[in-house]
């Protein structure tokens, strides 16, 4: 089931949270929505559940306005909201039966999905405990659990993994990766390596405006048309190096990198791979070439660079 | 009709959990047993074997009691969060808002049902008007869903139960009291409009036992506005300015 965002808008009086936005996610897709704090990632995902209304612009999820067919909308979504508010004085299991009826799962399926729920959520020993009595991460659990409880095919998850232990994370991963395979997740995070791991398209937003839309690899690739390499090369002189090797052909810059007494970064102008040419300069002058190295762009820097200026 | 009622099921199931059902029920059974049985002009100085004199206590203590229990329903959902839990299933706002209208209305009609053996305790005393009795306690539960209508609006407006409180007891205290009061220094139609917008006048009547239509439909209409308001304010998150 696809979801279709067009032109979104929201403003919250003088201040524009989400500013003319367009995107598609189709079935069976895991996007990650990243952005810093206050980018719009929450405002956009309680548009897209019908929580509240954008200024403009139309959500589509399976074909259904969300302005014009909330009901039916909801019934498709699974939402697990950002701070992830629970009845703290129901008891797990309760709470579950409660968002499976209000959901309108079939009686006849509401104990298995339930039970299904506690197993796949690791709730099987806390399930008759009341959720005020629960540490963090069962909670988010719950939450996660309460969310696909009906077995919907739009997952929205807000800050899925926020307040887990570092196993608990992992679980949660794969469960989320195993979702996408049949569904359509939508989940934001912090946690960049979490994006990498778990999605198959990434959408950077910063302040409301979507500023990178792609696969993980195809960002790397349009932020750094280039290639970075780190060398080591040991018997020789540091400066005699640089020069040497800032002057290789499809070799943009060299310098030392700093801490290291003979390990060098080269910036390769765009589409070259100078690895051999870096052989050969240091087979002729009798230098040890021990590491050549490509650094990966990271995430991090990717998601710095769009959103710090 | 199913949503609403596995609303209602849940929110008095959280009633009951919370001891607030319980507390609820022993302070009004306490407050109107005492004043009833024991204490000031109670039935037995009545010289009549009705419970007009319960009817009157009761008038008062729910006139208290009522915005205490709606106080929570919709602000401290508002205040945790589960609002947005709520109305990101597959539920209206309509339905959200008579589901706590029942779930409190049942606890009233549970605290007045503990007050039955009243009825019987008179009733082999003397010679009573069933009827007019059974019209007593409809009258007062008539009452007890306008009050509860106006105290789930007064709940919806903030996310403070302490606040919802006080909102709901004057509004609530408008059609008890001062209607009424201000009635009686106007003439005329004025006077006449007041005096009609008040509580008491379909309340008396009514616990005497007169049914008349016209004070149904005048408890039917304070529910109505106050559950639509409600609805309304929840329905504000949808409105952009």
């Amino acid at each position: 089931m696809d979801i279709r965002i067009d032109h979104l808008t929201k403003r919250y009086g003088p201040q524009t949270a989400v500013d003319d936005i367009s995107f598609r996610v189709s079935a069976g897709e895991v996007l990650g929505f990243l952005g810093p704090n206050g980018a719009g990632k929450s405002t956009t995902m309680k548009m897209i559940c019908g929580l509240i209304a954008p200024n403009a612009g139309t959500i589509a999820v399976g074909g259904k306005s969300v302005a014009d067919d909330p009901d039916k909308v909801r019934e498709m979504i699974g939402y697990l909201p950002e701070s992830n508010p629970l009845y703290e004085d129901m008891p797990v299991l309760d709470l579950l039966k409660f968002a499976a009826r209000l959901q309108g799962v079939p009686r006849d399926r509401e104990t298995q999905r339930i039970r299904e729920m506690v197993e796949v959520c690791g709730l099987g020993l806390e399930k008759h405990k009341k959720i005020g009595e629960l540490s963090k991460g069962y909670r988010q659990r719950v939450g996660l659990a309460q969310a696909m409880v009906h077995d919907p095919q739009v997952l929205i998850l807000d800050e899925p993994t926020s307040g887990l232990d570092p196993n608990q994370i992992v679980e949660i991963r794969s469960l989320i990766k195993d979702l996408g395979t049949a569904k359509t997740v939508i989940f934001s995070t912090h946690i960049l390596s979490e994006v990498e791991a778990v999605c198959d398209r990434i959408l950077i937003i910063n302040r409301g405006k979507i500023v990178a839309d792609g696969a993980p690899s195809v960002l790397r690739a349009q932020s750094h048309g280039e290639q970075v390499l780190v060398v080591r090369i040991e018997d020789a002189v540091r400066d005699e190096v640089v020069a040497a090797l800032a002057v290789l052909p499809g070799v943009s810059s060299a310098a030392p990198v700093g801490g290291s007494m003979d390990a060098y970064e080269l910036h390769g102008t765009t589409g070259a791979k100078p690895a051999r040419e870096i052989f050969q300069l240091c087979a002729r002058k009798g230098w040890i070439l021990t590491e050549m190295r490509p650094v990966e762009t990271r995430l991090e820097d990717i998601f710095r660079d769009l959103t710090l200026n | 009709m199913k949503t609403i009622a596995l609303l209602a099921r849940k929110e008095l199931a959280s009633f009951f959990d919370s001891l607030m059902a319980y507390l609820i029920l022993a302070a009004f059974l306490g407050v109107s047993g005492f004043f009833t049985w024991w204490f000031g002009t109670d039935v037995f100085m009545r010289g009549l074997a009705d419970l007009s004199t319960f009817f009157n206590v009761a008038y008062w203590t729910l006139f208290f009691f009522i915005p205490a229990i709606t106080m929570r329903t919709i602000a401290d959902e508002r205040k945790t969060g589960t609002l947005d839990l709520l109305l990101t299933k597959a539920v209206s706002d309509r339905q959200v808002v008579a589901g706590k209208f029942f779930a409190c209305l049942i606890l009233i009609a549970l605290a007045l049902l503990c007050t039955l053996p009243y009825w019987i305790t008179i009733a082999s005393i003397g010679d009573v008007d069933n009827g007019a009795i059974a019209c007593g306690y409809l009258a007062l539960l008539c009452m007890s869903a306008a009050y509860i209508a106006i105290g789930i609006y007064a709940s919806s407006l903030t996310s403070n139960q302490i606040v919802a409180f006080l909102i709901g007891l004057v509004l609530v205290s408008l059609f008890h009291l001062a209607f009424s009061v201000m009635a009686s220094s106007f003439t005329g139609v004025t006077g006449e409009t007041l005096q009609q917008l008040s509580t008491g006048a379909h309340f008396d009547s009514m616990s005497r036992g007169i049914l008349d239509s016209r004070d149904l439909v005048w408890f039917g209409s304070i529910v109505v506005l106050g559950l639509s308001l409600a609805e309304m304010n929840l329905a504000k998150r949808l409105i952009n300015t």
